[in-house]
């Protein structure tokens, strides 16, 4: 399963070409950012570290907290 | 000069050109804060938490490639959390208050045992400064972060280094994150395995006023420009903490060979004692992540895989569709699923006759569940560099184990960008 998960990470990485400058128009929107709305995001980390085990993954420096 | 070499150069002369004017406009926006200010209410089912959080965070641009970041949250916590003690369907359960010296809890016969002594307010800074480092395609991330409640303070700080490869399609990242976290909870530092007491019993199951805890974080990250409208990002995290990471308020129910709640032999003593944690504990995570742009829409779309040395294992997708309605509107459903394992340690009760495990927990956080969350947004602009949001969610987690509840839980969000 995981050796599956790594071989599409690097199929899709080898698989893509060298976008230009003048075509990052789409790219460049905000709606295109990783983290679109950077607050909805660390609200949700939030919570969901309070109610889970599992956390990290996209950053580092969240902040801990007693809730968990 | 061939035809499209020609039309390259006058493709590049066109993009340079509007790169400048792109400059232009950033120069405006130097001077100027963007600002996103939310307010969060969260809601628990059955009278659980309730909490309240309103976050604003400012950003500027202070010189070429240079931003600053800073943000504040507020959380004010009210309600009642699971104390970890076992539902008793038939008697009412009696607990002492954390801080030991207090009246008792009853809670009814039939229903999860909750501390309602649980309130809190939570204030959180946090700062960051990007810089450019070695060349154009370097830069730098440093932070900062301190949070304190009233048992709890949190001190973080974090760097980020970037670098830019292959025409700015590649980007590689390396972040380090250190973090002291020191809890001083009310009462004091339960002695694992020791009695919760009856209130001032005078004897002493407690050892300390408060303990600490370290945090390192290693993420390793590739960001790839896959084509014209698609963007992927992958990230090894490795994570290390060590020292205290009981939680004081959380408690485990004695039972007998038939599973039922004892009756203690001494008179001050009740049937649950305090957890124990290891304290070391190592993770790994695996995160990947991809953002596609339909012919209006966007897609996005990340899956965790996460991984830890207390036998937890979990997998979290998570969806976002972002539907745009025109103008700038939008609406955006949210989806995402979470699935973990049990801690190695968790039990939802102790046989009281039996030896004593190194450790055990009856946290329902460390158990196996589900969760689900279905969610939606709406987004609007208000005018050029603004725009109103809302947005609400459900969150259902299910326990696998039919002792522990589940848990349902509602968010509502409003938030404001501008600039100013």
């Amino acid at each position: 399963m995981h050796k599956l998960f790594f071989l599409a990470c690097l199929v899709s990485l080898s698989a893509c070409t060298t976008v230009q400058p003048w075509e990052k128009d789409l790219l460049a929107k905000p709606s295109m950012s990783l983290v679109p709305s950077e607050i909805d995001n660390a609200l949700d980390e939030h919570i969901y570290f309070s109610k889970e085990a599992s956390l990290g993954g996209q950053g580092v420096g969240g902040g801990g907290c007693g809730c968990n | 000069m061939s035809k499209q070499t020609n039309i390259r150069t006058k493709l590049t002369l066109a993009s340079a050109t509007l790169l400048q004017v792109g400059s232009a406009g950033a120069a405006d926006a130097q001077d100027a804060w963007d600002v996103s200010s939310a307010i969060l209410i969260y809601q628990e089912n059955d009278g659980r938490v309730t909490a309240i959080e309103p976050v604003i965070n400012g950003r500027k641009e202070i010189a070429d490639g240079e931003m600053v970041n800073i943000k504040l949250v507020l959380d004010a916590l009210t309600g009642a959390s699971p104390t970890g003690a076992k539902i008793d369907t038939t008697t009412p359960q009696t607990f002492t208050t954390p801080s030991g010296n207090a009246d008792t809890v009853t809670t009814v016969a039939g229903e999860t045992p909750l501390d309602d002594t649980f309130h809190d307010t939570r204030v959180a800074v946090s700062g960051s400064w990007e810089m450019p480092v070695i060349d154009e395609y370097s830069r730098v991330i440093v932070g900062g972060n301190v949070s304190k409640e009233f048992d709890y303070m949190s001190l973080g700080i974090s760097a980020n280094f970037l670098r830019d490869y292959n025409n700015r399609n590649t980007t590689l990242s390396a972040a380090l994150g250190l973090s002291s976290d020191t809890i001083s909870p009310s009462g004091g530092i339960p002695i694992p395995f020791e009695n919760m007491r009856a209130a001032n019993s005078g004897f002493i199951n407690r050892d300390g006023s408060d303990d600490s805890k370290t945090i390192s974080d290693l993420i390793f990250g590739v960001t790839q420009v896959i084509n014209r409208s698609t963007l992927m990002q992958f990230n090894l995290g490795l994570s290390s903490t060590s020292g205290y990471m009981n939680d004081p308020y959380k408690v485990i129910s004695l039972v007998d060979g038939s599973g039922n709640l004892i009756t203690p032999s001494l008179s001050d003593e009740r049937p649950y004692e305090y957890e124990s944690r290891p304290d070391s504990r190592s993770r790994t995570t695996f995160y990947w992540k991809t953002v596609h742009h339909l012919t209006e829409d966007v897609i996005n779309l990340s899956y965790r895989y996460y991984t830890d040395d207390w036998g937890i294992d979990s997998h979290t997708i998570d969806f976002h569709y972002r539907y745009e309605l025109g103008n700038g509107s939008y609406l955006q459903p949210h989806l995402r699923y979470y699935t973990q394992t049990a801690a190695d340690f968790y039990t939802t009760s102790l046989v009281d006759t039996a030896a004593r495990p190194e450790f055990a927990s009856a946290d329902y956080r460390l158990g196996e569940f589900v969760t689900n969350t279905y969610g939606l947004k709406y987004g609007m602009p208000t005018g050029e560099n603004s725009e109103f949001t809302v947005r609400a969610e459900v969150i259902s987690q299910v326990q696998s184990d039919d002792i522990t509840a589940d848990l349902d839980s509602f968010i509502l969000q409003f938030g404001y960008d501008f600039r100013f």
